[in-house]
C-alpha cells in the first residue's frame, strides 16, 4: 500500500498529475465491480471535483464508497483536489468536503492535471508532510 | 414594412456563410445503453447548471452603470458584443458543426445542449444592454462588433476551421475558443466586480463562465479520446496545427485587447489572464500548458472575484502548516455523504 491514494476518471487528468509526480500511489476502482481498495497505512487523497458547484455530487462517488469504509477515514491525513476555478466558490470543493468531514487539512488544490509548478511544489511538499506526519 | 438591417440581416449570421453537414443517419437514442459514461455525467452536469438571464436581478446594476465614465460604458458594450459575437458563432456553427463527427447518439445530444445554452448566452447580453443602455448605444456597439477588424478576423479564423472537413481541427478550434477566446471579454466584468461595480452582471457572466468550463473540457475530453485512434504522424500533425492555431489566435488576441483596454491601461493584466486561459485551453486537449508562470500571474483582485475562494490559502504546504489539528474522523453513514 502506499502513502498516496487518488481517484481518477476515465478523462484521466488526475492519473495524469499523479503520473507527473513520479511518486508510487493506488488508483481509487472506477467500477463498483472492482474489488475495493483498503489503506493500510497513513495516506494523502487526491480527488477530482465534481459538479460546478450548488447542486451537489462534488466528490465522486467512488471515492464516498472508499471513505465510507472507516478504516479508511481513520488513515486519510489530508486531501488535494483538482477543479476549474471557473466554478467560482466551488472550485476544488471536494477537498473543502472531505476536509471538514474528515477533519483534514486540505493541502493543495490544482486545476485539469497540473502545471509544472503545481507538480513540483506537490511533490516537495508531500516529502515534507509525511516526515511530520 | 421592409427593416433593413445590415448588422442583423440573417444572411450575415454565420449559419448562412457556408454549409454544416448533417449527420448522415440517425437512430433512436437510448439513453439506457451507454458507449462513454462522460456523455451521460456532462449532460446531467450541464442540466443541473441550466440558468436563463431572467433569473439574475440587472437592473440592481443601472445605478452603478451610472458611475462609469462615458469611456468605461462604451468599453464594457463593446466587450460585450465582442462575447456575443463568439456564443453566437458557437450556439449557430460551432457546438453543431461537431454534430456529424459525434461517436455516440449521446455525445450529439450533448452538443446539442451545448448550441442551446451558448444561444441562451448570447441572448443574455441583451438582456444586460436592454437594462442599462439606450437603443442608440445598443446599435452604436454592434456596429463597432462588426467593423474592428481584430474581432471580425477572431471570427473569421475560427468559422474558417468549422467549416474544414477535418473533425479534430474543429474540436481543437471550439475548445480554443471556449476555453481561450472568451477571456479578453471575460476579464472586464471580473475587474468591475472586484470594484464593486456592475456586480449583478458579473454575477450572470460567472454563469456563463461556469458553463464554458464544462463545455471547454468536455470537447477537449472528446478530441482526446478522437485522438487515441490516429497515427502517431497523424498526431504530430494535430500537435503542430493546435500551437499554430493558438499562436495566430494570440496573435490576434493581443490586438483585440490592446484595441479595447489601452485606454484604461489594463491590457498588460488581462495578456497574463489571457496567458492563464490558454494554458487551460491546451490542458483540456490534453496538452502540457505552455505560458510559464511568470507571465500568468492574474492579478488577485481578478482571480478573487473569478473564484472567492481563490485568495484563501490552497497551498498548505508553502505555508507555516502548523495551525490546525487533525480530528478524529466522525463515523459516516452514506446518507452523510448524499452532498
Amino acid at each position: 500500500m502506499t502513502k498516496l491514494i487518488y481517484f481518477s476518471s476515465i478523462s484521466g487528468n488526475t492519473h495524469r498529475f499523479v503520473q507527473k509526480l513520479g511518486v508510487e500511489a493506488t488508483r481509487i476502482p472506477l467500477y463498483a465491480r472492482d474489488p475495493a481498495i483498503t489503506a493500510e497505512e497513513p495516506f494523502v487523497l487526491l480527488t477530482p471535483t465534481y459538479g460546478g458547484g450548488g447542486e451537489g455530487g462534488a466528490v465522486p462517488k467512488q471515492v464516498i464508497r472508499f471513505l465510507n469504509d472507516a478504516n479508511n477515514r481513520n488513515l486519510i491525513r489530508g486531501v488535494i483536489a483538482a477543479g476549474n476555478t471557473n466554478f467560482g466558490e466551488a472550485y476544488g470543493i471536494a477537498g473543502d468536503i472531505i476536509s471538514s468531514k474528515c477533519k483534514v487539512p486540505t493541502l493543495y488544490k490544482f486545476e485539469v492535471f497540473g502545471t509544472p509548478d503545481d507538480v513540483s511544489v506537490v511533490h516537495d511538499g508531500l516529502e515534507s508532510f509525511w516526515q511530520t506526519h | 414594412m421592409t427593416i433593413t438591417d445590415k448588422v442583423n440581416a440573417a444572411a450575415n449570421d454565420p449559419a448562412h456563410q457556408g454549409r454544416i453537414p448533417l449527420v448522415s443517419q440517425v437512430n433512436a437514442i437510448n439513453w439506457n445503453r451507454i458507449q462513454d459514461e462522460k456523455d451521460v455525467e456532462v449532460w446531467n452536469r450541464l442540466v443541473n447548471n441550466f440558468w436563463l438571464p431572467e433569473k439574475v436581478p440587472l437592473s440592481n446594476d443601472v445605478q452603478s452603470w451610472n458611475t462609469l465614465t462615458p469611456e468605461e460604458q462604451q468599453l464594457t458594450m463593446r466587450v460585450f458584443t465582442g462575447l456575443t459575437l463568439l456564443d453566437t458563432i458557437q450556439g449557430t456553427v460551432g457546438a453543431v458543426s461537431l454534430i456529424p463527427d459525434a461517436i455516440t447518439p449521446h455525445e450529439e445530444a450533448v452538443y446539442t445542449n451545448i448550441a442551446f445554452m451558448e444561444s441562451v448566452h448570447a441572448k443574455s447580453y441583451s438582456s444586460i444592454f436592454s437594462t442599462l443602455a439606450s437603443t442608440p448605444e445598443i446599435d452604436d456597439a454592434f456596429r463597432w462588433s462588426v467593423e474592428n477588424p481584430n474581432l471580425q478576423k477572431k471570427a473569421e479564423i475560427v468559422m474558417n476551421y468549422y467549416r474544414g472537413d477535418d473533425p479534430l481541427k474543429r474540436k481543437v478550434a471550439s475548445t480554443l475558443l471556449e476555453s481561450f477566446l472568451f477571456y479578453s471579454g471575460f476579464y472586464l466584468p471580473m475587474y468591475w466586480s472586484s470594484r464593486a461595480k456592475l456586480t449583478n452582471t458579473a454575477d450572470l457572466i460567472r454563469l456563463i463562465i461556469r458553463d464554458e468550463a464544462v463545455h471547454g473540457y468536455y470537447i477537449g475530453y472528446k478530441f482526446q479520446k478522437g485522438l487515441e485512434k490516429e497515427t502517431e504522424e497523424r498526431r504530430q500533425e494535430i500537435k503542430d496545427y493546435t500551437f499554430n492555431l493558438l499562436f495566430e489566435l494570440y496573435d490576434n488576441e493581443v490586438q483585440y485587447t490592446q484595441d479595447l483596454y489601452d485606454q484604461v491601461g489594463l491590457t498588460e493584466d488581462v495578456k497574463k489572464f489571457l496567458h492563464y486561459n490558454a494554458n487551460k485551453a491546451l490542458m483540456n486537449l490534453g496538452y502540457e500548458p505552455m505560458f510559464p508562470k511568470t507571465v500568468t500571474d492574474v492579478s488577485p483582485a481578478i482571480l478573487s472575484a473569478l473564484s472567492p475562494n481563490a485568495d484563501e490559502n490552497h497551498d498548505f504546504f508553502s505555508g507555516s502548516g502548523s495551525s490546525y489539528v487533525i480530528g478524529k474522523a466522525v463515523n459516516t453513514e452514506d446518507e452523510d455523504w448524499d452532498f
